[in-house]
């Protein structure tokens, strides 16, 4: 029971930060209907970022949960930041090309993206510092680590509050607006290049919130991590329904369950192979997603 | 006579405080990346403060010329596009056939004669950009014709060179006797692929192909027993001629026409294909499903046709990768590749056999040519992808629409 719990919440983990960088994917997607294959490079970026803040900052001799923050916060916001630019560089000359012309400028983005930090910094591994410490009463708790508990929470706040704002505020109603209808949120006065920088800024402010927790739990990271990640964000994203922030999460939670139970019961080496193959028989049965909703074809 | 200057001065303000906008933004955003780094070893910063003025004035510079150029693409997008000096050249070009015809016979001739021009390094590069002509044209069924993006082509890829390899491997089966067989397979890989997705459109279809490529790859990875895990399969065979001893330079050669004859067979089959009842039936799908089907287009077999006859062109290409190298093992077969193919359909004109070619050759030729830079090519090599995308977002050569014109007969004088 007790090694069933601990794949449970390691599955429950690495879903969380699936399902972080995942909600980037599935906003963008829906307000512009473009693949990002450069959102997990942010999320590289958030975490190379933390770890050089976070060194300078501890030579300074900060620690703690004060440096765990400060540096988190910097990550987010350089992440905004790289993902506005990216945005207005690579994507918004493209608005009202075809369809594939912004997914390749989108990997363009990615290959750059990837040697820019890999020259900047280093092609090697580097180690992150565990800025999560544990907490005393989590001492007696052998089937969970204090990071997971930290990461687990985070993503939860994360969504409820990003749900709310999209629910309750004026930029979150236009972002909906412009997801249904862009030329009718235009006509009706949404200023459509603010929301899509809007949509871009929190999506990569999430993504760095994933990348710095997990890289101070797993201990370590490289220029490549970006690339993994984000395709596993991207199935988790269209398993859960593309567009749809709820199936953004779902979809990260079911991905990342699979992948620790398909590790801890058949063999690590096939983990990604029942990743993808419970993707492709998902959407099999529900071609549009867990929680996509099927649209049925007007004429 | 009187300058007016100020509306002048005021313009040339304006750019300048525009652009140091723009490069003071960039050095905010560089700062961290750019100027500490980190040495893991004794955990302490190094500080390098001439990249920030780097930046800073690299920044500053290049935000003109980008303005400059976007400012040119809006004006030329202005003009109707049917006067413009491309499309002149390819009308001409197509009209007249003296042209197209001596063109050909010019293009020929160097191909025929390139090996003996440049060195064996040149014709091997050349090779592989020929294998990624190839592999361009197949996708370019798949994604440009019939409308279906497809991010696991690297998949079929794989399928024709292990099979070759494997064959090989145990029972010692020559090039020209694995050729077909390898396209063969991979073309039933494609139907078995296309079946499941049959249902799925747009990026679903692309997430789930991509899951599929990557199946097989981690699958070769994995399976020992079959495919030797990573350490992959070496010691292949050439490709023989009739029994012919060659030295290595010449097999380079002998492979070189191989792969010309066969991109020359490629283009023929493609471009028969597309004004072809099925390839007809393709653009009809990508442009309109619905009513691609109340027309009484069986879609279910239109769909398979281009999974199967897109996946054959990689199988046969596999099996050329693997005589070419020898040697295989998963990691030439990643999603990287995939995308690269893609790429290589979108940046040279989606739908276009012409822009296929010419994006094949700037994709890979453009990395070799950039190893004078040697670190910063990949840099510049995706730096390059998003100037070209931003920059002619329909590709380098668009591909030109087949439409039937009604010319008007001139009228005959009628005598009186």
């Amino acid at each position: 029971m007790d090694y069933f719990l601990e794949l449970f919440f390691g599955g429950l983990t690495r879903g969380s930060i699936y399902a972080l960088i995942a909600l980037g994917y599935t906003m963008v997607y829906g307000i512009i209907q473009l693949i990002n294959f450069a959102h997990g490079e942010i999320y590289m970026i958030g975490a190379f970022t933390a770890l050089v803040v976070a060194s300078a900052l501890s030579l300074l001799g900060m620690n703690g949960l004060s440096l765990l923050m400060l540096s988190g916060v910097i990550a987010m916001i350089y992440s905004a930041a790289y993902g506005f630019t990216m945005e207005k560089i690579a994507y918004k000359p493209l608005r009202d090309a075809q369809r594939l012309s912004p997914l390749i400028s989108a990997i363009g983005m990615s290959i750059f993206l990837q040697n820019y930090v890999l020259l900047a910094q280093t092609s090697d591994f580097v180690s992150f510092p565990a800025l999560i410490e544990e907490f005393p009463f989590m001492e007696s708790v052998t089937i969970m680590r204090s990071s997971e508990l930290v990461i687990v929470v985070t993503t939860a706040v994360a969504t409820t509050l990003l749900t709310l704002f999209i629910k309750f505020t004026r930029m979150g109603k236009a972002m909906r607006a412009v997801a249904q209808d862009k030329t009718m949120a235009m006509l009706l006065g949404v200023n459509v290049n603010r929301v899509i920088s809007a949509t871009f800024i929190i999506g990569s402010a999430l993504a760095a919130v994933g990348g710095v927790l997990i890289s101070s739990h797993i201990g370590q990271i490289n220029f490549y991590i970006g690339f993994i990640a984000g395709i596993k964000a991207f199935t988790a994203a269209v398993l859960g329904g593309i567009g749809s922030i709820p199936g953004a999460v779902i979809g990260g939670l079911v991905l990342g369950w699979t992948e620790s139970f398909a590790t801890g019961y058949v063999s690590s080496d096939y983990e990604d192979v029942f990743a993808f193959g419970l993707l492709v028989f998902i959407l099999i049965f529900r071609p549009a997603g867990i929680l996509g909703k099927t649209t049925s074809e007007k004429v | 006579m009187k300058t007016d200057w100020k509306p002048l001065m005021q313009r040339v303000s304006s750019e300048m405080i525009k652009s140091i906008v723009v490069s003071l933004w960039f050095v905010f955003l560089t700062f961290p990346l750019m100027v500490m780094k980190i040495r893991p070893l004794d955990q302490t910063i190094e500080w390098r403060w001439m990249n920030l003025v780097y930046v800073g004035v690299g920044a500053f510079f290049l935000s003109f010329v980008w303005r400059y150029l976007m400012a040119r693409k809006e004006r030329g997008s202005e003009k109707d596009e049917g006067d413009s000096w491309q499309k002149r050249i390819g009308m001409k070009i197509r009209s007249d056939k003296r042209i197209s015809v001596s063109g050909l016979i010019g293009v020929g001739i160097f191909v025929l004669i390139f090996p003996f021009l440049f060195s064996s390094y040149q014709t091997s590069i050349m090779i592989t950009a020929l294998m990624y002509v190839m592999l361009g044209l197949g996708l370019n069924i798949v994604v440009g014709l019939a409308g279906l993006l497809d991010l696991g082509y690297v998949a079929f890829y794989a399928v024709g060179a292990y099979f070759y390899a494997l064959m090989n491997h145990h029972f010692g089966i020559g090039f020209w006797a694995a050729l077909p067989f390898a396209g063969g397979l991979a073309a039933v890989f494609g139907i078995l692929l296309g079946f499941p997705v049959l249902r799925l459109k747009g990026d679903y279809l692309a997430i789930v192909t991509l899951g599929f490529g990557e199946i097989i790859r981690l699958i070769l990875e994995n399976w020992n027993e079959l495919s030797y895990g990573p350490s992959g399969i070496a010691g292949i065979s050439r490709p023989g001629f009739f029994g012919f001893e060659f030295t290595l330079q010449q097999h380079t050669v002998y492979l070189f026409y191989i792969m010309v004859a066969l991109v020359a067979l490629t283009t023929i089959v493609v471009s028969r294909l597309r004004n072809s009842r099925i390839g007809r039936a393709w653009i009809a799908l990508r442009e309109d499903e619905v009513a691609c089907q109340a027309m009484g287009i069986d879609k279910t077999r239109t769909k398979l046709t281009a999974f199967a006859l897109g996946a054959t062109w990689a199988g046969f290409v596999g099996c050329i990768f693997a005589a070419k190298t020898t040697f295989i093992n998963p990691a030439s077969f990643t999603f990287m590749e995939s995308a690269m193919i893609l790429s290589i359909v979108v940046l040279g004109g989606m739908g276009s056999i012409v822009g296929v070619m010419v994006g094949a050759l700037v994709l890979i030729l453009l990395p070799e040519y950039l190893r004078a830079f040697s670190e910063y090519r990949m840099l510049a090599f995706g730096a390059s992808m998003v100037i070209i995308m931003v920059f002619r977002p329909q590709g380098i050569i668009s591909g030109i629409r087949q439409r039937y014109e009604f010319r008007k007969q001139p009228q005959q004088e009628v005598s009186p």
